[in-house]
């Protein structure tokens, strides 16, 4: 073994002193990533293995962690929203919406219905955003490139009516405390209508490649599987730990932005394998698309923001003629408002699990303490422990199904 | 909600006596205080108790406070959550500046392994008994923990970075 490829301290490399065979054959080790175009992500993985079969893994993590909790602790409560967008970059709004939330509970803010169910249908938008990367990248590490190339042209249709909300496409920064920055546009709307009536062709055809397909099948039944008990030891929520079995899903638990006035169901699995993921998911689409569809139906009229002139941005021609306006003005863009002594958890239901936001306000216009956590980051600790005993292949196919945002996993 | 605050508070006063205290009901996440010297212990007890039932690890991060008297430095919270009652419950616990140290809980949730790696990393507070606690998202030779208040964020003022090698060039010469 070469002192290059791995230090003589390092527990493998005693492993493999310890089992060399006579003949002189040992165990091996590879280096997976942590720029490898597989990985979809920096992460590092040292695996130790046996010809094809993985022993063992050792996950190194942090190559793009950013520290946004220290930023964050010397940020203003409306600067921290574009640093959310960088942690699930497939799903900016739902990060977004959940830290936009956060503070609005902390200030008390009750956010007018109608914001609200656009922010569910923007939220839902993210999530079916979000599983089309995940499903199709799956097929295109099983050997399907057709199937992607196909959902992928939505996603841009998605991103297109982010567009039209609010400026950006992949980070966001959407919405503003108390509701949204300006009122959707009939552009906006079209463009839903449209992505509402196309979309669910492209989706049914997208399943029908792949969930009947023998080669699909093949390489991702009874791979990586997690049983119900390892799931919640490893802390899984999200599509994953769904997939296993559990039908704990936040927007059922504790109900946010009116997400109770919504009928859909929560699809499950059973075996918590790749296979079931992908099934998952693949549900949880219909599902969201359900959502949005109600969502539409029942929009109400009404503000698209609360009446909050303490942090709620005034119009911008008030702001040179109105006095008030340009107080408030000033003092938000500052960051000078008055906020709580308080100690909030707010979770909502991102596209991989559960993110919460604690937040520990001490009164100060900066958070006092901000933890995220990162459904990602919590669940790749059962990844080491899915690929043990399978091969170097299921390995890039489990990372694929798990969906591990490098973003997220970082922070 | 089924489960009871006053009940839970009941249940553990009845165990640990004076070693939970601070029982309140913070917004909508009922909080208590434990020593440290017994969190392992509150914590097995709150999710093997079958009527208790917290089975779920949500989070666990700290929290420093350098104003606090040199007992109460360090802050370890943990939240946990029990699918079938709904219900949250959140645990703290105080350590010292000199001697931040606290018994692991790997052993009854795998997922606290990365949980209180990244404690660890970002505030220095050890793990007794934790298999593998080393810096998990900053590389190793750090020396400082960076969460901690004393730990500065570069100036934002700064003039000794020259903007020609970050592809940007000064505004002066344009």
């Amino acid at each position: 073994m070469s002192e290059l490829l791995l230090p003589p301290e390092h527990r493998y490399a005693k492993i493999i002193e310890k089992t060399k065979n006579e003949d002189g054959s040992e165990l091996s080790i590879l280096n997976l990533g942590p720029t490898h175009p597989a990985t979809h992500g920096i992460f590092q993985n040292i695996l130790l293995m046996d010809g094809e079969r993985i022993l063992d893994a050792e996950p190194t993590i942090g190559y793009i962690h950013r520290a946004f909790e220290k930023i964050a602790e010397n940020r203003a409560f409306y600067q921290i929203t574009p640093l959310t967008d960088r942690m699930n970059y497939c799903s900016s709004p739902i990060n977004n919406m959940g830290w936009l939330m956060t503070v609005e509970k902390l200030l008390n803010i009750e956010v007018p219905k109608r914001a609200q169910y656009l922010r569910v249908i923007v939220m839902e938008l993210a999530r079916i955003a979000d599983h089309i990367i995940c499903n199709s990248i799956l097929g295109v590490d099983t050997g399907a490139y057709t199937g992607f190339l196909y959902v992928f042209q939505y996603r841009e249709k998605i991103y297109e009516i982010y567009e039209e909300i609010c400026g950006a496409r992949l980070t966001t920064n959407m919405g503003r405390i108390g509701g949204f920055e300006r009122e959707w546009s009939d552009e906006a709307f079209k463009k839903l209508n449209t992505f509402l009536e196309e979309f669910p062709k492209v989706w049914k055809e997208f399943e029908n490649l792949f969930e009947r397909n023998r080669i699909f099948i093949d390489r991702t039944v009874n791979v990586g599987p997690i049983s119900v008990e390892k799931a919640m030891q490893y802390g899984l929520t999200g599509p994953n730990l769904r997939a296993a079995g559990i039908d704990y899903d936040v927007r059922k638990a504790q109900p946010y932005s009116s997400y109770e006035d919504f009928d859909f169901d929560i699809p499950v699995g059973k075996s918590g394998d790749t296979y079931d993921r992908f099934c998952v998911r693949n549900a949880e689409v219909w599902e969201s698309l359900r959502i949005i569809r109600q969502a539409l139906e029942k929009l109400p009229e009404g503000s698209y923001h609360a009446d909050v002139p303490d942090y709620y941005l005034p119009p911008k021609e008030d702001v040179y003629h109105n006095m008030e306006s340009l107080i408030y003005h000033f003092k938000i863009v500052m960051g000078e408002v008055p906020v709580p002594v308080d100690e909030i958890y707010h979770a909502v239901e991102g596209a991989n699990g559960e993110l919460g936001f604690y937040l520990i306000s001490d009164g100060s216009r900066t958070p006092y303490r901000l933890h995220f956590r990162r459904p990602c980051f919590i669940y790749y600790q059962a990844y080491s422990d899915m690929i043990k005993g399978g091969m170097l292949s299921d390995a890039i196919v489990i990372l694929s199904s798990l969906n591990v945002i490098a973003g997220e996993l970082d922070a | 909600m089924a489960l009871e605050t006053a009940y839970i508070q009941e249940k553990l006063s009845q165990k640990f006596g004076n070693n939970v205290l601070n029982f309140e009901m913070k917004r909508d996440v009922f909080s208590f205080e434990a020593t440290s010297d017994f969190t392992h212990e509150v914590i097995q007890f709150l999710k093997e108790q079958p009527d208790l039932n917290f089975h779920f690890l949500t989070d666990l991060c700290g929290v420093h406070f350098p104003d606090n008297d040199e007992n109460h430095q360090f802050e370890v919270v943990y939240l946990l959550h029990n699918w079938i009652e709904n219900t949250r419950i959140r645990v703290r616990t105080f350590l010292p500046a000199s001697n931040p140290e606290i018994q692991t809980i790997t052993d009854l949730f795998l997922t606290a392994n990365w949980m209180e790696r990244e404690t660890f990393d970002f505030f220095g507070i050890t793990f007794k008994g934790h298999p593998q606690l080393k810096r998990i998202l900053n590389m190793d030779e750090m020396e400082s923990h960076p969460l901690r208040k004393e730990f500065p964020l570069e100036d934002q003022g700064r003039t000794d970075k020259d903007d020609r090698f970050f592809g940007r060039i000064p505004t002066t010469t344009l």
